[in-house]
């Protein structure tokens, strides 16, 4: 009676906790950009200058500096990781205006600062010597101020004071040119040999004008030059639909699973049916409390691991039930029913482990996504379908609950006797 | 009334044998001759799906892209609510963006839209990636098996499990069914899943063996064929339910990840067929090897136990 009382109160809280806690939950998941709509863009980086080489600090800046462009422009959640030896991985979920935060993310071109030569001189607005470029500036070191008119100026700070005092006494009352690539921004003329690695750019610029040429120089000072070379864009409705379908899927496959196990192991299927649901909650919970994003492949793959952690009942079960017809008890069968399935269980899980890791370590982007929700979700099976189906059963088991074989979908005929 | 498992599944599987060599001779040839039909992720350019809200033609969609200048070396996959179009140029953010504008403007204004776009260089590298991937997970799953059980259950885990890998591409090839990302994930799952059967049963075995006689090949034979019986409930419960599960993805799922519920469930039949008729087999013929010259070809037959 003691054990009937725990197993009844054991369901009871676990399904307290589960309905109490499941709308929050799944408000609170992160979805992934293919689920919720934004894009990918996967960017390698190459040095500026040819000779020098991407180094893991330059392409963690460069990383850093992405994010807080994207930051700027009030989009949500940028997710920017770094990948390989250079490579930078910029997910945004949820953007609406993306074609204009694309344009920003891919400004990251050249940015110089040029002089005109004496071959110049000849044709107005002409300036082919490179004096500095964009990593010669301290990183997002440019900042709109106000002079004493109240007119908008950007100062900028040098890495080389030195470089910087001796470019600024050499075009003292010369034009150092702003470029963009080969677009030329502005053309302020220096006004004094300046020796502290600072300067403030005056003119006659509107705020606007002003922000954008701060931006500019900002995004310039990223050490590193980078290249699209793989890209997503979902759009917001389609990654609605996709959820709905991969859930609606998910769903209608579980319940024959359910359905399917019940039918088979009756008792004991009930028990698995509920560690399942248990083991959904589990996954869902460790995906939340982890911050961990779900994806479309992430929801593939918990489909299937519903089907795997289904396979450990199968195979206890399928044990028990040997046991049974071989003469045993029900309490003896499921105790060496359980024991004889237990290294099968693991081997089988663990081979499946071994897979998933491999994709975790080689893989990319959604691959990585795909292997993460496997192997959280073998993990997490062991322990409820595995641990805690068994404990529930002994219970049970022990409470004299279930005495008749055919509670475990045996027949009384198949029984042999010992 | 209930089926009988206990069947010479080893006498028979010359017969497997034979079927599985003419598949795989099968997928040698067509991946031979017509390769794979590798999506962007494989094959540099862009893919555009349209998620529609109304009937548009091809021919319309075809207007629209000629009139943009980027209607060359396209390739249509027609759909009722999603039409999938490739390009095999890298289209740049502004020419996709002017598609969406005139798609929306001129043929659907509610449509929207997956653009993906990958560089030639990235693709070649994911490829080998993949191939990597699959290697590896072999090798260290042949390690791990090798440790638990013996070698001759690594190799002939790893043959099935190649089999089943390299099966599941040959169908792609032979019926031009797109490869991309995510089919790569289902063959690494199908390695998965594949092994998890196999070990099933090898796990029967070795247990089987500890009370069995092994003096000739046919108690060997014997074992296996019985730890076959003994499993099949449970392999054809669980290929049951995962079968289910990707079936059900394949049908409502997502478009997104249909070739890889089609992946998984021509993967899983073939992994479940693969571990009782291919490893098993092969196991019994590796250690039938190493018994013969000693228990020789004369042995006493056992009684059935």
């Amino acid at each position: 009676m003691k054990r009937i009382l725990s197993f009844i109160v054991v369901v009871l809280i676990t399904t307290g906790v589960m309905i109490g806690t499941s709308p929050g939950l799944l408000n609170s998941l992160k979805l992934g950009l293919d689920l919720k709509g934004g894009f990918e863009i996967l960017y390698e980086a190459q040095p500026l200058e040819a000779g020098q080489s991407v180094t893991r600090q330059s392409l963690i800046q460069t990383a850093q500096s992405l994010e807080r462009r994207i930051n700027a422009l009030g989009t949500t959640e940028p997710e920017v990781t770094t990948e390989g030896s250079n490579r930078i991985r910029v997910r945004l979920a949820g953007v609406t205006n993306e074609a204009e935060v694309r344009s920003m993310l891919k400004k990251p071109a050249e940015l110089t600062f040029r002089s005109a030569t004496a071959a110049d001189a000849k044709k107005p607005g002409q300036y082919s010597k490179i004096e500095l470029r964009g990593n010669d500036f301290v990183e997002n070191g440019a900042v709109v101020g106000y002079d004493q008119l109240n007119q908008p100026e950007i100062s900028i700070k040098v890495k080389d004071k030195a470089k910087f005092a001796e470019i600024t006494k050499r075009l003292l009352n010369k034009e150092l040119a702003i470029f963009l690539d080969q677009e030329l921004l502005s053309a302020p003329t220096v006004r004094g040999e300046l020796t502290d690695g600072s300067a403030s750019i005056t003119g006659s610029y509107t705020r606007d004008e002003a922000n954008k040429l701060a931006d500019t120089i900002n995004l310039g000072a990223l050490p590193l030059k980078l290249t699209e070379k793989y890209s997503q864009s979902v759009g917001a409705t389609l990654g609605q639909l996709s959820l709905d379908q991969t859930i609606r899927a998910g769903l209608i496959g579980s319940i024959i699973i359910l359905v399917f196990m019940i039918a088979m192991f009756r008792v004991p299927g009930l028990v698995a049916s509920f560690c399942l649901i248990v083991h959904t909650w589990v996954v869902l919970a460790i995906f939340y409390l982890g911050g961990f994003v779900l994806t479309l492949p992430g929801i593939a793959a918990f489909v299937l691991g519903i089907g795997m952690a289904v396979d450990a009942n199968i195979i206890t079960y399928e044990r028990i039930k040997e046991e049974i017809k071989s003469g045993k008890t029900i309490r003896s069968s499921v105790i060496a029913g359980s024991k004889a399935s237990f290294r099968t269980v693991m081997d089988a899980n663990v081979t499946t482990i071994i897979a998933a890791a491999v994709m975790f370590g080689l893989g990319t982007g959604s691959v990585r996504g795909f292997a993460l929700v496997l192997i959280v979700d073998i993990v997490t099976s062991i322990l409820t379908n595995i641990f805690f189906s068994r404990f529930l059963l002994n219970l049970l088991v022990k409470a004299d609950a279930v005495k008749k074989a055919k509670y475990f979908g045996v027949k009384e005929s198949d029984i042999s006797a010992l | 009334m209930r089926f009988n498992w206990n069947l010479k599944y080893i006498k028979m599987s010359k017969w497997f044998y034979t079927f599985s060599i003419i598949i795989t001779l099968l997928g040698i040839l067509s991946l031979s001759i017509f390769g794979l039909n590798y999506g962007v992720d494989f094959r540099s350019g862009s893919n555009v799906d349209v998620n529609l809200t109304k009937v548009v033609t091809q021919e319309q969609i075809q207007t629209l892209l000629d009139k943009q200048k980027i209607g060359k070396e396209v390739d249509y996959t027609p759909g009722k609510e999603r039409f999938g179009i490739r390009f095999s140029q890298v289209l740049t953010d502004q020419q996709v963006n002017d598609f969406k504008i005139s798609f929306n403007k001129q043929l659907d204004p509610k449509a929207s839209f997956e653009v993906n776009t990958v560089d030639t260089e990235m693709a070649q590298e994911l490829e080998q990636n993949a191939i990597w991937a699959i290697l590896l997970a072999c090798v260290a799953i042949a390690v791990y098996i090798s440790i638990r059980f013996e070698w001759r259950f690594a190799i002939a885990a790893i043959v099935s499990l190649l089999h089943d890998a390299f099966l599941v591409i040959s169908i792609f090839s032979l019926f031009r069914l797109e490869v991309d990302l995510t089919f790569i994930t289902a063959i690494l799952t199908i390695v998965g899943f594949s092994i998890n059967d196999t070990v099933v049963i090898f796990d029967r075995i070795r247990e089987n063996l500890r009370f069995a006689k092994k003096k000739s090949r046919d108690d060997l034979e014997q074992v296996v064929d019985h730890s076959i019986a003994q499993t099949m409930t449970r392999s054809l419960a669980t290929v049951f339910t995962v079968f289910i599960a990707s079936v059900c993805l394949f049908i409502f799922g997502g478009e997104s990840i249909r070739m890889f519920s089609l992946a998984m469930v021509i993967g899983l039949l073939f992994g479940a067929y693969s571990s009782i008729f291919i490893a098993s087999p092969l196991w019994v013929a590796l250690k039938g090897k190493q018994k013969s010259p000693t228990a020789g070809g004369g042995a006493a037959k056992t009684a059935k136990s």
